[in-house]
């Protein structure tokens, strides 16, 4: 079946799958934005016991869908992973050590004997919501921006500046999706908490969030968004593969896809209706459904519009003709292949996620809940 | 390509991959084992209703689980430090290589995440059976993962299943199925998985024989004493078997990884295997190649180890590096040819890109020609000295003996165990219950071992033959893995120290006070 498509449509494939694990890691990332309100929803400690109880059964799947996203682009797009990891060293160590002390937190945090103290790992737990999502926005945000590096005729690439990609937060623009990404984690924490957690306090402190955090989200996406459509990008001649400037290149792209400009607004409207339904509606909880499905429609069409309609998803300040594309970044017709097979799986995986999450979680958290429970992060 | 090969940086980044992976080894096999032992205590609860099976194998996976968040946080590290440190090779392989940790996500990690949620937070709210089958899930989605990374190191053990393509400068996968069912990969897969079973069950057997010295929680300690006992004797037979395969494997496609594991410097017919041996320095310019002080010999058993035959020809190291023939009749050439190859190989693929550039397509045609003939050899012709190929010596020898003689030492510990639990003496048996948990930081020994043997005996190669490790690296600045090297010591350590504290204030808690 996939061995008759064009290494082309493959590629394409491919990077349909990649916008799709990392939009939905965006929108996993509520665990990251939740980590960064644990004090400012939870008072008391059993209020913080039970917040992070909830966001402690959710951080695996963020996580894992990190690890596999970099997976999956390693298989499909090697050139990126080698590019970008081996030359944005530093962006990506932070990165990492961002999650390496989330994974323990959770665990050893309520642990009696724990060495470094229950704050230590509440501490681990802010670091990565705060980095963690400010880092990743920035640098995927480098896909429009451009990133400093060098690839030879041997496809070895080379990183222009010392910096090690720390360079990126010096252009706003990148770091406004930084920001972006924070916020909207901050948002769709709280509506999480709304939603799973059955405590008076903590719905009505989630629901101020929605605006403390809501509305700095809605001004440094739009300064995103506006200085999108308005910039120049970085377009491929199909026969050539030469990349060179076009003004309004995003804009263009937007509209050469309508479909996609179509999932973009969607995407928006989706957002901003979960917040406000849930900040107006007094016992409102399904905010995070919209908001988190908006965010999926919007981060995949922002991958989309990196990638697709002849544009360079990863292109290179330094020398335009080093830029990555889907085409010269990609793994071989056979391989894609191979691995398109491998992702007919991902359904049956969903699946499986859908049905077991239903079994555990068909009741809210409660106070009486965790005061029984006897495996506690 | 790269001209200038900065050694330094080529080191510091191997230091800083080996402390890694070693960090993260420390981990994962007991999780690989202890999912096991979990599992077979709650189906005994399933079936006989128990409640004393329910805690014991609540007790287990609440280890299980301060350990799982740990190999947790040291495996994100390596996933993405093949692009962060390797990315040379990770473009060279990267076709072949990313498949299997892409597959290994969606297969094997969401596997375990989700239904170690339903392991841990399910107990009241799904059925006994979903619980018992959930932990099963667990069990086999982590040897699921372990399958996938090491069908990928199998892979550069020994390259199997891909062409390289001069365009893309890359090797190219052109069977899947090879990769997968590599004997290198499959030998890898069932010795690691069976040696951290063995693990696990030092582990349970070591922990349990505490309680039964402090004479506490002995019921509990002693129904888990005999699930890992058995677990553990089946898991320990086993390793040894595939141990002997995988040291078979090797000296059909790393002959000079055996040489070094072995010591054997001058191979014979009718070779000997060195059973315990002392090296000292040899006191000549190469030190690598140390002369035994000291060593005891049994003739011929290196041949039949090795063959099946005990004068069968088995090469050692300065026979592969004046080439020889091996016991089928190929012709293995000599180091100083294999470089020249080498060299060629190199040659060829500027000439190829140099004339593609200027659309000459007969000296591409020639070009291709040439580089076919001699990319079986590409990786030696980045080097000068055939003596730069062989792997640190006294290193895998001892790292070696020490594995294998501890995987003997395991047998006997088992059998001991399930002994004394048959004539019901195990109680009174001080000395037993004290080996017992002596043997448990061996048991790590000995795991790590394993990988020192695999990893360091195949140096200069990050792929064999094809790819050295000084070619593999970054190009970044030495200065920043350094900090980083210390950066992950540090970071790691402090959780380890934390890990650890934690896991014997819980075991000092023992088994009935639930999970905190
Ligand atoms: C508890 C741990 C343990 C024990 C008791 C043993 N091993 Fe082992 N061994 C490993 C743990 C291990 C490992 C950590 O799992 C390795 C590292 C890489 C690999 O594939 O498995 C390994 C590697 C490894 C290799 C190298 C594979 C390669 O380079 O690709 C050989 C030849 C053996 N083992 C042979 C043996 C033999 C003959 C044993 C007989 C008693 C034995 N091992 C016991
Ligand atoms: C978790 C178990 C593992 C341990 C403990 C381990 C150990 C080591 C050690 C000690 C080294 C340093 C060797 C040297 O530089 O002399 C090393 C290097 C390396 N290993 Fe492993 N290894 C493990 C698993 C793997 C796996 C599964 C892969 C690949 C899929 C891998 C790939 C590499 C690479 C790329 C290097 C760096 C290049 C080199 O120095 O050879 N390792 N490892
Ligand atoms: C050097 C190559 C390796 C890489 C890149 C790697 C990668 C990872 C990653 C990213 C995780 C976290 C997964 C999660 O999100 O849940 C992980 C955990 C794990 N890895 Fe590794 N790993 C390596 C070596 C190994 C080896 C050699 C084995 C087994 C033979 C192994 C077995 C496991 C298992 C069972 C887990 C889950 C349980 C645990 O974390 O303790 N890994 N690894």
């Amino acid at each position: 079946m996939f061995e008759n498509l064009s290494h082309l449509a493959l590629q394409q494939y491919w990077w349909v799958i990649d916008s799709l694990l990392g939009s939905i890691l965006v929108f996993l990332m509520f665990v990251q934005g939740g980590q960064t309100l644990i004090y400012r929803i939870g008072k008391s400690e059993l209020e913080r016991t039970m917040v992070i109880n909830a966001l402690g059964r959710k951080w695996e799947f963020t996580f894992t869908t990190l690890v596999t996203f970099g997976g999956a682009m390693f298989a499909s797009f090697p050139l990126f992973y080698s590019t970008s990891f081996g030359g944005a060293y530093w962006v990506w160590m932070a990165i990492l050590f961002c999650f390496i002390i989330q994974a323990v937190a959770y665990e050893f945090r309520s642990k009696p004997n724990n060495v470094w103290g229950a704050k230590t790992f509440e501490a681990f737990l802010f670091i990565n919501g705060l980095l963690g999502t400010i880092l990743i926005g920035t640098a995927v945000a480098t896909f429009f921006n451009g990133a400093e590096f060098f690839v030879n005729d041997w496809n070895q690439s080379r990183w222009a500046n010392p910096y090690g990609g720390l360079e990126a937060v010096l252009n706003w623009h990148n770091l406004a999706l930084g920001l972006t990404v924070f916020f909207l984690a901050r948002v769709l924490g709280s509506l999480y908490f709304m939603n799973s957690i059955d405590d008076d306090n903590i719905f009505s402190r989630s629901k101020k969030q929605l605006l403390i955090s809501g509305i700095p989200f809605l001004l440094v996406f739009l300064a995103f968004t506006i200085r999108l459509l308005l910039m120049d990008g970085f377009a491929v001649d199909q026969e050539t593969g030469i990349v060179s400037m076009e003004t309004y290149k995003y804009l263009h792209n937007f509209l050469a896809m309508p479909l996609i400009a179509v999932f973009f607004l969607l995407g928006v409207v989706g957002v901003l209706f979960g917040v406000v339904k849930s900040y107006l509606l007094k016992k409102y909880t399904k905010g995070i459904w919209f908001t988190g499905g908006g965010t999926v429609l919007v981060v995949f069409s922002l991958f989309i519009l990196a990638g697709f309609n002849n544009t360079s998803f990863y292109p290179s300040l330094a020398d335009l003709q080093s830029s990555l594309t889907i085409q010269n970044a990609s793994s071989s017709h056979y391989t894609l292949t191979a691995m398109s097979y491998v992702s007919l799986m991902v359904p049956f995986v969903m699946t499986y996620i859908v049905w077991t999450w239903r079994a555990i979680n068909n009741k809210k958290i409660d106070a009486e809940e965790i005061n029984a429970e006897d495996h506690l992060y | 390509m790269i001209e200038n090969f900065d050694l330094s940086l080529v080191d510091w980044s191997r230091a800083q991959f080996a402390l890694t992976a070693m960090y993260h080894w420390i981990f994962v096999p007991l999780t690989l084992g202890m999912a096991f032992i979990i599992a077979i205590m709650e189906t005994i609860y399933v079936k006989t209703n128990d409640p004393v099976w329910k805690e014991t194998t609540k007790f287990w996976m609440t280890l299980f689980g301060i350990n799982f968040a740990i190999g947790v946080a040291t495996g994100i590290i390596l996933e993405f430090e093949f692009g962060t440190n390797w990315s040379n090779y990770s473009w060279f392989v990267g076709d072949i290589f990313g498949a299997p940790l892409a597959i290994e996500g969606i297969m094997a990690f969401f596997m375990e995440s989700t239904f170690i949620a339903v392991m841990f937070f399910g107990w009241n709210k799904v059925s006994k059976r979903f619980h018992l089958i959930s932990t099963w899930l667990v069990a086999v989605g982590s040897s699921l993962s372990a399958l996938w990374i090491l069908v990928a190191n199998g892979w550069m053990q020994n390259p199997v299943g891909m062409r390289f393509n001069p365009d893309t400068a890359r090797n190219e996968m052109d069977n899947f199925w090879d990769v997968l069912f590599s004997p290198t990969g499959v030998n890898k897969f069932l010795h690691t998985i069976s040696s951290s079973y063995t693990l696990a069950a030092v582990f349970v057997i070591g922990v349990s024989s505490w309680y039964l010295l402090k004479k506490t929680n002995v019921k509990f300690a002693k129904k888990s004493i005999v699930v890992a006992a058995v677990f553990g004797l089946l898991s320990s037979l086993f390793t040894v078997l595939t141990g002997d395969n995988s040291a078979r494997e090797i000296v059909r496609d790393q002959p000079m990884k055996f040489a070094a594991v072995e010591g054997l410097y001058d191979g014979s017919e009718g070779a000997g295997l060195i059973a315990l041996g002392i090296m000292s320095s040899s006191g000549d310019e190469n030190d690598n190649m140390k002369d035994f002080s000291f060593k005891i010999e049994i003739p011929n058993m290196l041949s039949y180890m090795a063959y099946m035959e005990a004068d069968a020809f088995v090469p050692g190291v300065n026979d592969i590096i004046k080439g020889y023939t091996d016991n089928d009749g190929e012709v293995h050439p000599p180091a100083k040819v294999k470089m020249d190859m080498g060299r060629k190989a190199i040659a060829a693929l500027k000439a190829y890109k140099l004339a593609k550039k200027t659309n000459d397509e007969l000296g591409q045609k020639e070009a291709q020609k040439e580089l076919e003939a001699n990319f079986k050899y590409f990786g030696y012709g980045y080097f000068n000295d055939p003596y730069d190929t062989v792997p640190p010596i006294s290193m895998s020898f001892y790292s070696f003996h020490i594995m294998v003689g501890l995987g003997m030492y395991f047998i006997l510990l088992f059998v001991l165990c399930l002994v004394y639990i048959y004539k019901e003496s195990l109680v009174n048996k001080k000395w037993f219950l004290r080996l017992a948990i002596w043997s448990i930081p061996l048991a790590y020994i000995a795991s790590e071992c394993g990988w020192i043997v695999a990893e360091m005996g195949r140096q200069p190669w990050v792929i064999q033959d094809l790819m050295p490790t000084l070619a593999a690296v970054s190009n970044i600045d030495v200065m920043s893995v350094k900090i980083t090297f210390f950066l992950f010591l540090f970071v790691f350590t402090g959780l380890l120290i934390a890990e650890i504290r934690i896991m014997l204030k819980q075991i000092k808690v023992g088994p009935n006070h639930g999970g905190n």
